[in-house]
């Protein structure tokens, strides 16, 4: 029993140490994904069975518990909650009793005035179409990239590899104007074609990121080279080997580039701010601080509430993913 | 490097794949499949080269250059940072920036680390209290400050000042009083950051040996001895990383101060980027492009250098 258990926390222990590891094969693929929240689960801490046995101690983490529930649930859920509740709440309930459970009945019209009025149903879907396309942006740069870069490797790989890893280490401040001014005026299409208030002048920018590829290049690392030279000696090209063996068996990574790529875009507000300039094909991130000033507080929180439905629906579906991304995203930082 | 056809011997790994590319005539490289190759790598190769190296380069150049959107650019020297640090502004800005890296650093490091360390101690839960911590991670940022900004609000009946109110405290000014918008700003920004670095923390507790702790046992190591002897070393490298990442995220604050406070009241919380941002897009003479990119190439080379400081004094501290 006691072997079992250390074995398995050793393996852990190495699968959280290699980070993106890949899977070795299908079928251990599967384990993986069988085995429940492999973030979360049971491991060895500090404090041992043997400790456990002591009142004093099975008391302290009772205590531990009570401690954890009630700073997780007051600083966790407790401002989301209270946004909820606010965003169906008349704005003088909600300025004089912040607290009090609608002393005078529900307001869901807040939601439709929000929606209809101050035209959140168009910001919404000018946020989507954001996010979307610079998924597959991502998506499309990463996934050939990395391809080039780990399973090509043409003898430019290294350089090219490198000059990418490079710009990780630039803070991104470095970047703000020349970009912009790029954007203003793209170099080699003349002096009136400009891409502002253009959803490629953030879908574009975005796709160079250089964290993405080194993720999916991490994984394509450790695909079984088995598996590709076999394909290579049925005769697969390079394309269809591309499509039909290494993405297929990186769905994993996919997800989570997926995950990175559409929250960043749903969370980004300067650059659209710079480069949309148009209320027209502004997304909600811009438009929320834009309206606020001539939106009546109920409506306005009832729009706060709109603009976080999607992002924590996303999160309570796909939770695994994203708790794996932001451990992956430390793993790949140390 | 060299081209022998004693290459395509090697053993079939990695390197033989490009021996069909050894020879560098153009004939034989498309028939090798460069130019497959170059498809798949033009996607990264334009992107990167339009929307990151080009521009990498061009702000260096644009520093020591008059830039506007109408006449073509013109070589100044160093005027632009001259006129930089000129500026009355700058000082606050820099000093404000400080200050807000330091508050995060008191307020916000340790916190995500003894929340983790609780957190992988409990037998049951731990997915419950992970997803909680992380909520407030995936609200999206702008949200969460207009959001705080009326839990903020400075009337008796403000959300945080009517909490205050139960234990007897007055009212506070938050974000309308000099001396305590930066730390309602530090509080905003750790609370929207804890659980992304709780969540690092916890993939790093669970990956310490359980036969370090094992070990230690047989020693008869109390609690407290485990978690200062084998937890807090194990955890050392993360923490490293972790602090010089939130001091480079933190001097480059702008979300907070521009959505919160606009840099007020009376200048308490501009930040080096709100001034990078004003002196770029909030201009009434037009766009002054040459200073924006001599602050950011200074503030760049400054956490540049400071990071190849900290990784050396971090590497000592490790290996001694």
């Amino acid at each position: 029993m006691t072997t079992e258990v250390s074995t398995r926390a050793s393996q852990r222990a190495a699968l959280a140490a290699t980070g993106a590891s890949a899977p070795s094969g299908s079928a251990d693929a599967r384990a993986t994904k069988r085995r429940r929240r492999p973030l979360v689960e049971d491991s060895r801490g500090i404090v041992s069975d043997a400790d456990l046995r002591q009142r004093r101690v099975r008391w302290s983490m009772r205590g531990v518990h009570v401690f954890l529930s009630v700073t997780l649930v007051l600083a966790g859920l407790g401002p989301i909650l209270w946004l909820a509740k606010a965003a169906v709440t008349p704005t003088q309930d909600t300025l004089r009793q912040p607290f009090a459970l609608w002393p005078n009945g529900i307001d869901w019209e807040n939601l439709s005035t929000a929606w209809n009025d101050i035209h959140i149903d168009q910001y919404f879907f000018n946020t989507i179409v954001i996010a979307a396309g610079a998924w597959a942006f991502q998506l499309l740069v990463a996934t050939t990239g990395a391809y080039t870069l780990s399973v090509l490797r043409p003898r430019y790989a290294k350089v090219l590899g490198s000059l990418v890893l490079a710009t990780l280490f630039i803070p991104s401040v470095v970047l703000l104007v020349p970009l912009y001014l790029t954007i203003v005026d793209p170099p080699l299409l003349g002096r009136d074609f400009s891409l502002l208030n253009n959803y490629l002048a953030v879908w574009l920018p975005m796709a160079a990121n250089a964290f993405n590829i080194l993720l999916v290049k991490r994984f394509f690392d450790n695909l079984p080279r088995e598996v590709i030279e076999a394909a290579k000696t049925d005769g697969a090209g390079p394309f269809r080997l591309f499509w039909s063996i290494v993405l297929p068996m990186s769905k994993p990574i996919l997800g989570v580039v997926s995950v990175f790529a559409i929250i960043a875009a749903w969370k980004d507000f300067l650059w659209p701010l710079l480069v949309l300039p148009d209320p027209a094909v502004q997304p909600l991130s811009v438009r929320l601080p834009a309206v606020q000033s001539q939106t009546e507080l109920d409506v306005f929180l009832a729009a706060l509430a709109i603009a976080t439905i999607i992002p924590i629906a996303m999160f309570l579906i796909f939770q695994r993913v994203f708790l794996r991304s932001a451990g992956l995203g430390g793993a790949v930082k140390g | 490097m060299t081209t022998t056809p004693a290459r395509a011997s090697a053993p079939p790994d990695a390197e033989s794949r490009t021996t069909g590319r050894r020879r560098r005539s153009p004939r034989t490289w498309v028939r090798g499949g460069g130019l497959t190759t170059l498809a798949f790598a033009l996607p990264m190769i334009l992107i990167f080269t339009i929307f990151s190296w080009w521009p990498i380069v061009r702000s260096v150049v644009m520093s020591v250059q008059e830039t506007n959107l109408i006449d073509p650019p013109t070589f100044v020297g160093l005027d632009n940072f001259i006129a930089v640090l000129n500026d009355p502004l700058l000082g606050t800005a820099v000093v404000n920036t400080l200050y807000f890296a330091a508050l995060a650093l008191v307020l916000g490091f340790p916190i995500p680390i003894l929340m983790a360390v609780l957190m992988s101690e409990v037998r049951r839960g731990k997915g419950i209290y992970s997803a909680l911590a992380y909520l407030p991670v995936v609200v999206p940022p702008v949200v969460a400050v207009l959001l705080w900004k009326v839990f903020y609000d400075a009337s008796p009946n403000g959300v945080f000042n009517t909490v205050l109110g139960w234990f007897g405290i007055a009212p506070q000014p938050w974000l309308q009083s000099p001396d305590m918008a930066m730390p309602s700003l530090v509080i905003e920004a750790t609370w929207a950051a804890a659980g992304g670095s709780i969540i690092i923390y916890l993939a790093a507790l669970l990956a310490v040996p359980a036969e370090l702790y094992d070990a230690a046992e047989v020693d008869g190591a109390s609690i407290w001895r485990k978690a200062w002897h084998v937890t807090l070393p194990q955890l050392r490298g993360v923490i490293f990383v972790m602090l010089i990442l939130q001091i480079l995220a933190t001097a480059q604050i702008f979300l907070e101060p521009f959505l919160f406070t606009g840099g007020g009241p009376n200048n308490a919380t501009v930040t080096v980027l709100l001034l990078i941002y004003r002196y770029a897009f909030q201009n009434s003479l037009g766009g002054n492009y040459g200073m924006a990119t001599a602050l950011s190439v200074m503030l760049a080379v400054f956490l540049a250098l400071l990071s190849w400081a900290y990784f050396r004094l971090t590497n000592r501290w490790s290996t001694s």
